[in-house]
């Protein structure tokens, strides 16, 4: 599985904050991001529980569950947070660590309806999951 | 902006012509990528913005102003954080071939920051108030987040009502108005942005709107589009059809897949 050999391969913490510019450990979990993500009920584990497993170590976890690829960089949890983390780095920066190690989250192929769809919809979805 | 959101540049074009202010297309520019890359390392998705505003340089203009919501957000953080880091722009300017380097000279603005000096055209040039129109705006994200870019109150804005009501239109208060449409999930996640729609449109006409404004094409395709999965069959106009409607221009308005043409022939804005 080359989600193992990631996951054993680097230092995921260094690697977001480094990535992102962000402190994961300025978190309180106060859940604000949570709560006013519009995304939030696709989410298996809410961003808090993700900067949580980072900051343990616990990186399987970070990557078993979904929540990096459903945040849409919409920005709602950074400008709320009170602690003043750009949380949408921080998703950014997991993803890339996932993405720079050769794994894609959308295959063109696999696209319906491409044509219909507009130019800046497939560019920034390749942009958000594709390496 | 040329093909699957035609209807926003003609209508913005015609008015801004109307309002005495036309806007002049680029000689020259690149897709800005749609989205803004976060990462601290990532200078090489700051290309393509970066050389659009080398394009703007190079044609002696220090003003750039976008119509798409998404343009706007990454031509101007990228530019901004060209301004702000400055060993950022100086690893740009020995990858970019064009000469001379980019100076950080160039300012990006929203067609919203252009028509909030205009509110004396807009009130003069409006020929036929669209006074039984009851509209609910909406902002998505890209004109609002990150607070640094924002083109008003992040939390609150009011620049689009402020518009809308000089138009007469009847303008509904709308908690909805900032949140995500679902953005480019609409490729392979529609399920996620269908139940974004069915929460922004069910919200809208609870309230009595009869059609949701907004600026970006993005928005506008996923409001649009993905409507066939609700109950809902609501027009999803770019504030400046509005505009073009109310100043007495024609429009194509071809791009729409709910066709707003009922709407407007029931409230004698269309013949």
């Amino acid at each position: 599985m080359k989600l193992k050999k990631l996951t054993r391969d680097i230092d995921f913490m260094d690697k977001v904050e480094e990535l992102s510019g962000q402190s994961l450990n300025s978190c309180i979990r106060c859940g604000t991001c949570a709560a006013g993500c519009p995304f939030v009920e696709d989410m298996e584990i809410l961003p808090e529980r993700v900067f949580k497993y980072i900051t343990l170590g616990e990186f399987e976890k970070v990557l078993e569950h979904n929540t990096m690829w459903i945040c849409a960089a919409c920005y709602t949890c950074s400008v709320r947070c009170p602690r003043d983390i750009d949380i949408a780095k921080i998703m950014e920066a997991v993803r890339q660590v996932i993405l720079r190690a050769n794994i894609d989250m959308v295959d063109v192929d696999e696209v319906d309806n491409i044509e219909e769809l507009p130019q800046l919809a497939v560019v920034g979805c390749f942009r958000k999951e594709t390496g | 902006m040329k093909t699957k959101a035609s209807d926003y540049e003609t209508s913005a074009m015609k008015v801004m012509e109307k309002l005495g202010q036309p806007l002049v297309e680029m000689e020259d520019w690149y897709c800005c990528g749609a989205v803004q890359s976060l990462t601290e390392d990532d200078i090489m998705h700051q290309i393509a913005p970066i050389r659009t505003m080398c394009c703007a340089q190079e044609q002696g203009e220090d003003e750039v102003v976008t119509l798409c919501d998404m343009c706007y957000n990454v031509l101007r953080q990228a530019n901004d954080r060209m301004k702000d880091k400055e060993d950022d722009l100086e690893t740009m300017n020995e990858f970019l071939d064009e000469d001379p380097d980019y100076e950080g000279g160039v300012e990006v603005y929203h067609l919203f920051h252009i028509l909030k000096g205009m509110e004396d055209e807009i009130k003069d040039a409006v020929e036929m108030p669209l006074d039984d129109l009851v509209v609910a705006p909406y902002y998505g994200c890209m004109l609002l987040r990150p607070d640094n870019v924002a083109v008003d109150e992040t939390e609150d804005p009011e620049i689009m009502e402020d518009m809308l009501e000089l138009l007469g239109v009847k303008v509904l208060e709308n908690p909805k108005r900032t949140e995500c449409c679902g953005s480019y999930h609409t490729v392979n996640r529609s399920d996620i942005v269908e139940k974004r729609v069915e929460d922004i449109v069910s919200y809208a006409v609870e309230e009595g709107a009869e059609a949701i404004v907004l600026s970006c094409p993005l928005c506008q395709f996923n409001l649009d589009f993905h409507q066939r999965a609700t109950d809902f069959d609501v027009p999803i106009f770019y504030i400046t059809e509005l505009m073009a409607l109310a100043f007495g221009l024609d429009i194509d308005m071809k791009n729409h897949k709910i066709d707003p043409r009922s709407l407007l022939k029931e409230k004698g804005i269309l013949e």
